[in-house]
């Protein structure tokens, strides 16, 4: 098994539709121990979806704007299991002032980049006293090198949060440790759908992407960051893999 | 094995009142889940999930638009639970 015997934290199970309840399901499926986080009214749901994985994993309190649950985070983990060898950041919100490009204010905008890219590097620190050599921290983006219709500045987030991957991989690497990031084509989830207009994206991937896309099928991106968890990737950091149908790599 | 549509809505009611702190007895069939009983859109997604798991039946998302009333809802189960 790809991840036998491996301890990963993986935080953004919401629903069984997000992208990280896949993460988690195939992580055990593939031998890992998995530890969840939720926070506040949404713990109650994570706690229930839980229950739809392989194994009811335990579900700790996280939520990445907090600095004393970021730095409590080590030893609720630790409540759990001993160490970690990966963690997946499943992280992203922006509000809806945010989605609109000319408009949006910095309150709107600060918190879409507090949440959904710094996040990232301040999980990672949070994570650090219990991972050691071989760790791998697995993120999710929408790629964000290109100007898309409706993202606005949450596609500015990203593109921070694809840039902290980088710093992160440069700083871990002395310590055997990587950052990958996984850019997934449209997934209908929960934070998809509060996006205005999302359903352009549906429309625009089914077509172009040469090998089709399913909206509803998160197992292709849940796949990759599984594999970036295993020690299948161990010279491989600060990389973004498209799990796309090859959408990025096309024009019209 | 299906339950009659009585048995459901004592059952969602219990769910309802877990999540909201409303009496049971105010969860009846032609209150409205947002006007009447007052729950956002994160206690219905608890309230949902929870359902499915008591139920034994899947609620898609875009079911969950749908489910105006508490009656709606008690009748997608029945109807869904066979
Ligand atoms: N769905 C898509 O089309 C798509 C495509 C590419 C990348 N992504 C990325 O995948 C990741 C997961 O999203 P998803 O699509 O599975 O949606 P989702 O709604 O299922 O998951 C988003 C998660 O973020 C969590 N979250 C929000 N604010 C938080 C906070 N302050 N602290 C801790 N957690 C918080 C939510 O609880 C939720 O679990 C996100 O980074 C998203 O941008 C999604």
């Amino acid at each position: 098994m790809l991840l036998e015997g491996k301890k990963l934290l993986v935080t953004g199970v919401l629903m069984d539709s997000s992208i990280a309840f896949h993460v988690a399901r195939l992580a055990q499926e593939e031998g890992a121990e998995v530890v969840l986080t939720s926070f506040g009214r949404t713990m109650k749901i994570t706690t229930a979806i839980a229950r739809r994985l392989p194994v009811a994993p335990p579900v700790v309190e996280l939520d990445v704007t907090s600095d004393d649950d970021l730095a409590a985070l080590a030893d609720r983990v630790r409540e759990h299991v001993p160490h970690l060898d990966g963690v997946v950041h499943s992280i992203g919100f922006a509000p809806q002032g945010a989605f609109d490009f000319m408009a949006a204010g910095w309150d709107d905008v600060s918190t879409a980049l507090h949440v959904s890219a710094y996040s990232l590097a301040s999980l990672t620190k949070a994570a650090m006293p219990l991972m050691g050599e071989g760790g791998s921290v697995v993120g999710l983006t929408f790629d964000a090198r290109y100007a898309w219709p409706v993202y606005d500045w949450m596609g500015v987030a990203k593109a921070a949060f694809e840039s902290t991957s980088r710093y992160l991989a440069r700083d871990l690497g002395p310590k055997g440790m990587r950052c990958n990031i996984v850019a997934a084509g449209p997934i209908r989830t929960t934070a998809a759908k509060s996006i205005p207009g999302f359903e352009r994206f549906e429309e625009a991937w089914g077509s172009r992407a040469p090998l089709g896309w399913d909206v509803n099928d998160a197992e292709p991106a849940a796949r990759a960051c599984v594999a970036l968890l295993s020690d299948w990737f161990p010279a491989t950091t600060g990389e973004m893999v498209h799990v796309d149908g090859g959408f990025h790599a096309v024009g019209v | 094995m299906a339950q009659s549509e009585q048995e459901i809505l004592a059952g969602l009611a219990e769910i309802v009142n877990e999540e909201t702190g409303l009496e049971p007895s105010e969860v009846q069939s032609d209150k409205s889940f947002t006007d009447d009983l007052d729950i956002d859109s994160l206690s219905m997604m608890t309230i949902v999930v929870n359902a499915e798991e008591k139920f034994g039946v899947r609620i898609p998302d875009d079911e969950v638009k749908n489910l105006s009333t508490v009656g709606d809802a008690v009748g997608f189960i029945a109807k869904n639970q066979a």
